[in-house]
């Protein structure tokens, strides 16, 4: 019973409908400047790069992803620390006058993106100010917007696919949300592909990509980002079917407690409601069930009986 | 224009097909049946052919009388409405209280009655077909729940599986043991599970449902005491019959507190079947509310070879790794073997928090706003960016969330509470994330 891999659709073309989701956090794009640069004067391979080379990447990106098939269609989704937004949609014809030129459609991207990052920035500014450790994106924001956007009732046509191009560590106060979305797309066969680019790997990324079928990839060397991209994301969901790519390192299925938002691997569990909770608590905050007895092992007093015989013949 | 309604109402009654005759029959209006039954058949091929397409169905009278077509979207979208604003009021008054951990023991009949070829290819056949699907929906909705499998022959109940977690090794015993002979008695089966239903936890829900295809039961004693036994454990039993209503089994379900139905034929009784999969609404006597320990183990990447500690054996790639002890395990749900900590896989768990934190219901936002108001608000739907323009500026019918003020249109209204479960504009915005 496991809650793995999507049954796969049969697809009658490869036009794809493909949402890029980039991470544009500035405080972790600021610490990965600051120690490529201290890492330039050695002779290890980069494991970090700054935000304007990584667009150097992703752009050619883009660019390949509209030149494998006409019908292509490719949107871009920037991630921030307090909103999310639309960048590029390629779909849009009338900004960018259709097949509007490469340096046009480059351009129109870094202006759009600069936008976006002020606008983020000043938000955070706003009432309420971002705590210190808000360094994480805002991830569910996004993938819920790809996948409102790729919604299969509305276009039959093409097939969705979300790539998500992430930084910054995970936000465990988004855990219920980024799972509700990664349900969605497994209901809608959407896969999510992921390319980790932070120190950590992503535990939202691993499950998403794990359970909606998708690939998951923390490439080792940040320098030919572009290979790995062009080489395994921009591969069509009918193609994958022939070609070898990456097995999943492992998947880390740790959660987060309701009750501090701390990402654990070992907690309790409410009974009536299947809240998940870091320590012992009296009373269930989410369905106010009243836990008068100690904690338990499930089925510690049973186990030990039912070892023997698994099927009888 | 009542006149065009009663023509339609009789076409509906000669164009109803196998299916809303059996629901019609549920309902109990048994008297229509026959006259029905006439009326199909005596149709003509082209009657039968409007009957149907039903197309005077896409119609609709408008106020002055007129044929119009009927605008599906907004008709569905209203259907949808209503349904959602009784469910967010339905949850406001009562806090989610349902018994989502449930030891249940499938019952299946397997005695004489059970070759019988009124189903086809034989109830056996039938039934073990329905209870596959039954397994496999039980545990979506019910992720930290158990199954074992009866069967009852010969007058003797025989345990087939062990009650746990895992839909397939259940289904593939139940397909292998697909023989049906003697007598079937209701008193030993539920004295069997009453033995190990009795050692589960206390916060667990104990059930039993009995697909009993059998008119008769031959018990060595009591069975009366036998089923106050089973209240008294509060084992709560179900029986879905095959053939006809049994006072035995009828008295059974009333007295612990479950459901006995009777199935008319194959789709009937997958029907009845698969309305037990969902959880029954908690009785707080019925299972005391806990908090259970459990890990939530990482799955080994692939190609790594390891011994798990289930089989004892050596086994490459998958796997998870207990994070108390850091053995390894094939399945989940299941239990360390060394430690004894409950293991599960969290996004099971997660599957049912959109129940916890549902999206508040969307405003609908009135198509009449004064022009100037509506041209400054936004005029994309959020979520899939679409114009809310329908035809030159009139704004479409749409929808606001109360919350974030985003606007969405139908579609999307529908997609964010049925699927996705989060208000993309709630979620793309810091300060109103909890
Ligand atoms: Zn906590
Ligand atoms: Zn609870
Ligand atoms: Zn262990
Ligand atoms: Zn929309
Ligand atoms: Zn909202």
């Amino acid at each position: 019973m496991n809650a793995a891999s999507a049954p796969s659709k049969l697809y009658s073309d490869d036009v794809s409908l493909i949402v890029v989701l980039l991470d544009a956090n500035p405080f972790f794009w600021a610490s990965s400047a600051a120690a490529a640069g201290d890492s330039a004067s050695s002779h290890h391979p980069t494991t970090t790069l700054p935000f304007s080379k990584l667009l150097n990447h992703v752009i050619p990106l883009l660019n390949s992803l509209l030149l494998l098939n006409q019908l292509n269609q490719v949107v871009l989704v920037a991630t921030g620390v307090n909103s999310c937004g639309y960048i590029y949609d390629s779909g849009d014809g009338g900004g960018g006058s259709g097949c509007g030129s490469v340096p046009a459609i480059c351009s129109e991207i870094l202006r759009r993106l600069e936008e976006f990052v002020v606008k983020d920035r000043l938000q955070g500014k706003g009432p309420d100010k971002v705590v210190a450790t808000g360094v994480s994106s805002l991830l569910s924001g996004s993938l819920s917007l790809a996948l409102g956007f790729s919604d299969p009732e509305l276009d039959i046509h093409s097939l969705g696919q979300i790539l998500c191009l992430q930084g910054s560590p995970d936000g465990p106060e988004q855990y219920v949300a980024v799972m509700n979305a990664i349900f969605s797309a497994q209901r809608s066969m959407i896969p999510i592909d992921s390319c980790v680019m932070g120190v950590q790997h992503s535990a939202f990324l691993q499950q998403a990509s794990y359970i909606t079928g998708g690939v998951y990839l923390k490439p080792q060397q940040l320098d030919g980002l572009f290979q790995y991209l062009s080489a395994v994301f921009a591969t069509d969901l009918q193609s994958r079917n022939f070609l070898q790519l990456p097995k999943p390192a492992g998947v880390d299925f740790r959660a987060s407690c309701f009750c501090h938002k701390k990402t654990i691997d070992m907690g309790y569990v409410c009974s009536v409601c299947l809240s998940i909770f870091c320590k012992h608590h009296k009373k269930c905050s989410t369905c106010g069930s009243d836990f008068s007895q100690g904690p338990t092992d499930a089925n510690a007093s049973t186990d030990r009986k039912r070892k023997t015989s698994e099927v009888q013949p | 224009m009542s006149g065009s309604v009663e023509v339609q109402r009789r076409f509906d009654l000669a164009g109803m097909g196998e299916e809303a005759t059996r629901r019609r029959r549920r309902g109990g209006e048994e008297d229509d049946e026959e006259e029905e039954d006439e009326d199909e058949r005596g149709m003509e091929a082209w009657e039968r052919a409007y009957a149907d397409e039903r197309s005077w169905e896409d119609l609709q009278e408008d106020e002055s009388g007129l044929l119009r077509p009927i605008d599906t979207k907004t008709l569905v979208h209203a259907q949808y409405r209503r349904r959602l604003l009784q469910k967010s009021a339905a949850s406001a008054a009562s806090r989610i209280q349902k018994g989502l951990i449930r030891y249940l023991y499938l019952v299946v009949d397997l005695s004489r009655a059970a070759s019988e070829t009124d189903y086809r290819p034989s109830r056996m056949v039938a039934v073990a077909k329905c209870a596959e699907a039954f397994i496999r929906e039980f545990f979506d909705q019910n992720p930290l729940s158990h199954i074992g499998l009866v069967t009852i022959k010969d007058g003797v109940a025989h345990r087939l599986t062990d009650i746990g977690g895992s839909p397939e090794s259940q289904i593939k015993a139940l397909m292998g043991k697909l023989e049906c002979s003697g007598d079937a008695s209701l008193q030993n089966a539920l004295e069997l599970i009453h033995g190990y239903l009795s050692q589960i936890p206390s916060y667990g829900h104990r059930e039993v449902l009995i697909l009993y295809s059998a008119r008769n039961t031959c018990d060595p004693g009591d069975i009366m005491e036998t089923i106050k036994n089973c209240k008294n454990a509060k084992i709560r039993c179900s029986v879905i019959g095959l053939s006809a209503e049994i006072f035995i089994c009828k008295h059974l379900c009333e007295e612990t507190g479950g459901s006995y139905t009777v199935a008319l034929d194959e789709s009937h009784f997958k029907e009845l079947l698969l309305e037990h999969a969902p959880p029954p609404p908690a009785i707080a006597e019925y299972a005391a509310a806990n908090l259970i320990k459990m890990g939530f183990p990482q799955r080994g990447a692939e190609g790594v070879i390891a011994i798990c500690s289930c089989h004892k054996d050596v086994k490459i790639g998958g796997g998870y790794t207990c994070p108390r002890c850091k053995a390894r395990v094939c399945e989940l749900p299941a239990e360390c073997r060394i430690c004894g900590l409950t293991l599960v896989s969290s996004p099971h768990l997660a599957r049912s928090y959109h129940h916890l934190f549902p999206v508040t219901p969307f405003n609908e936002v009135s198509s009449v706003v004064p022009f100037k108001l509506s041209q400054k608000l936004a005029q994309t739907c959020y979520g899939c960016q679409q114009s809310l323009l329908s035809h030159g500026s009139k704004p479409a019918p749409h929808v606001s969330c109360p919350k974030c003020n985003q606007r969405f249109c139908l579609d999307c209204d529908i997609y964010i509470h049925e699927s996705l479960h989060n208000c993309p504009g709630c979620e793309s915005h810091r300060s109103s994330t909890t």
